[in-house]
């Protein structure tokens, strides 16, 4: 019996758009629970990345209601938004958003400032995310010095740093070739198999496949899928 | 959590060296001026107080040129100066320059004082060894002599001058004191302080009769209570029209503590006028700093939003801001104190004056500059900490 983690129901976002507002995502309706690996999928301009917003906690819907390890997210301010990240989420992105100027280690300790973790804490949680995705040998570089491939190893380091709830990922292979793509995929699959609950957002059906449930997306509304199917 | 932000502050700084010099500048010119203008003109002044006061406030200096009939004060005019109420003596001052001469020794230019009792009444500290000249040596015009240090040194090699003989423009004197080094004297002798080889003290009727003067044109006149300054001028002036028929230009007043006022004035008007040329230059190179932020904000528009997602408060994306627009401008003023001492240092130097460190104008400086951090640095760390997280993150 495993535990509901979070809980959309009948989410609608819609953008203003001149006199009529533009409705993005139309009711949507989801539950994931505590060590799924989920794939969001769907087709460009289909809400992605809009859902994948609201349920990283960067914005709020513009009805229904989001709770997220029991708490209810849709009514909150910038301030608490920023709270329940720095605990709930851990977000990698398409384009790894490191900070250049940062080595490896330091990248991977920046949420963990933000959660007022003491510097001997950051730096011993850092290197141990950073042995785990394989980099124990390049703490100190800095993102212009590692592939790409590395490059987004140490933003899913960064993303586990905090022990967050959930691992919100927004196309992470995309800007990787193939075989680096499906070594990032492993990655995920065996960060899965210790317990993390992912939720990965892709148009790719076969990086889709990585995961063990798959929800389809199109034109703002969300069905169940079917992981052989796809 | 502070000490994070203030690292990474201080990281995009030097990650941007050329143009958070090229931003700072303005606040450093500023500030080095200020610095450099207080230390310097409070030096000017300082000193001018400083020999103000060996002179001693309270004196009044009377001039008195007079008219074709009647040059200058005769015993008379003294006596009924020295009359008024709140007067505590007349001094007057009468100096030539002679020659002295010590056995074989001949020593040239040197300035020859003729002063009364009164003056070493009113002048502090005068005499270190030996007398001072009294009431006797006036009335019985004595040939003793009162000689400075320099002097000493010029005629008497090691010898001691107490009782020795002297030979001043032709006449014999008897040395009764030495007089303190370094003593500015008078005002006149401030005023057109002459190189001379040393100086010799005389009784001034002594002095008359060597001159061949008859009368008096110049004197000092103490007075007990500072207080009643204006009345005893007013009553100064009465005695001296009476003295001189009322004639125009037959007489002139100085006197020191309206000196003093009028230099308070012009060192307050001064320190306006400074205030007002840093308030603008600060506000120059805070402009300066608003603008640098405001670029930085909008350059670091997906970092701030990376920073965000990862859980940075608005708060503490504004607290990087701003301690970031602190550190910049302190920066500039730190280092502007530093150029405007060290510019004060040389003027001083160059100019003969003595280089003072003004802690008020440094603390002025550096608050100064802080403060232009935080109220400069305000709206550009606002505008970072209200950027929405995910439009920030989507400009890459
Ligand atoms: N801030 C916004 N204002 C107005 N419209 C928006 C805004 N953000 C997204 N949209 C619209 O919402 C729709 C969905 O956008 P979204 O970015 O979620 O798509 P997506 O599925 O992530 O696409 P892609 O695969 O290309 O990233 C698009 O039609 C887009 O124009
Ligand atoms: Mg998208």
């Amino acid at each position: 019996m495993s535990k509901e983690i979070l809980k959309m129901t009948n989410i609608i976002k819609t953008y203003p758009m001149g006199d009529e507002d533009h409705v993005v995502l139309k009711g949507i309706d989801l539950i994931v629970n505590e060590g799924e690996f989920l794939s969001v999928l769907g087709p460009s301009g289909s809400g992605k990345s809009t859902l994948m917003n609201i349920l990283g906690c960067l914005d709020t819907p513009t009805s229904g209601e989001y709770i997220l390890h029991n708490k209810n997210i849709s009514n909150q301010n910038q301030k608490e938004l920023a709270r329940i990240r720095s605990k709930e989420i851990g977000f990698i992105f398409q384009s790894f958003h490191l900070l250049p100027r940062l080595s490896a280690r330091e990248n991977v300790e920046l949420p963990l400032i933000y959660a007022k973790f003491s510097k001997s804490e950051r730096k011993n949680i850092a290197e141990e995310m950073l042995v785990k995705v394989g980099l124990e040998d390049k703490m100190n570089h800095r993102p212009n010095q590692l592939s790409g491939g590395q490059q987004q190893r140490v933003a899913i380091a960064r993303a586990l740093s905090t022990n967050p709830t959930i691992l919100l990922a927004d196309e992470p292979t995309g800007s990787l070739d193939q075989s680096t793509g499906k070594q990032v995929m492993n990655l995920f699959t065996e960060l899965n198999q210790e317990g993390h609950t992912i939720i990965m957002i892709t148009h790719d059906s076969t990086i889709a496949k990585y995961a063990n449930r798959i929800v389809n997306l199109l034109d703002g509304m969300l069905t169940e899928g079917d992981v052989a199917d796809a | 959590m502070l000490r994070e932000t203030i690292k990474m502050s201080w990281q995009n700084i030097v990650n941007n060296k050329m143009r958070s010099f090229l931003t700072i500048l303005g606040i450093v010119i500023g500030v080095a001026a200020v610095i450099a203008l207080i230390t310097i003109i409070q030096g000017v002044i300082d000193e001018l107080n400083q020999q103000f006061l060996d002179i001693g406030t309270g004196k009044v200096n009377v001039q008195a040129y007079g008219t074709p009939l009647k040059r200058g004060l005769n015993n008379s005019d003294i006596e009924r100066l020295a009359e008024i109420e709140n007067v505590a003596g007349v001094s007057p001052n009468l100096s030539f320059s002679s020659t002295a001469v010590k056995d074989e020794n001949v020593l040239e230019d040197i300035t020859v004082d003729g002063k009364n009792e009164v003056y070493f009444r009113t002048t502090k500290e005068l005499v270190s060894r030996g007398r001072n000249l009294n009431i006797l040596d006036m009335d019985s015009k004595n040939k003793v002599a009162i000689v400075d240090g320099e002097l000493v040194e010029n005629l008497f090699f090691g010898i001691d001058p107490l009782g020795e003989t002297i030979i001043v423009d032709g006449t014999t004197f008897i040395i009764v004191g030495v007089l303190k080094k370094d003593l500015h004297d008078d005002m006149i002798a401030m005023v057109s302080a002459g190189d001379s080889n040393g100086k010799v003290i005389i009784p001034y009727t002594t002095a008359m009769t060597m001159a061949g003067l008859g009368n008096i044109t110049s004197v000092d006149i103490t007075v007990k209570d500072t207080n009643y300054m204006s009345q005893v001028i007013d009553e100064i002036e009465l005695v001296l029209n009476q003295a001189f028929n009322f004639k125009d230009d037959s007489f002139f007043i100085l006197d020191l503590d309206s000196l003093v006022d009028a230099m308070e004035k012009m060192q307050s008007m001064m320190t306006s006028m400074l205030t007002g040329i840093a308030a603008i230059s600060l506000l120059v190179g805070g402009i300066g700093i608003m603008n640098m932020m405001l670029v930085s904000v909008t350059e670091r528009t997906s970092e701030i939003g990376l920073r965000k997602a990862l859980g940075a408060e608005p708060k503490s994306i504004q607290s990087q801001f701003l301690i970031e627009s602190i550190f910049l401008s302190l920066l500039g003023g730190i280092i502007g104190v530093i150029l405007g001492l060290t510019l004060s240092y040389v003027v001083s130097n160059a100019i003969g004056m003595p280089f003072r460190l003004h802690l008020g104008a440094i603390a002025l400086g550096l608050n100064f500059s802080a403060i232009i951090g935080i109220v400069f640095g305000w709206a550009p760390a606002r505008k970072a900490s209200l950027l929405n997280p995910i439009d920030a993150l989507r400009s890459v």
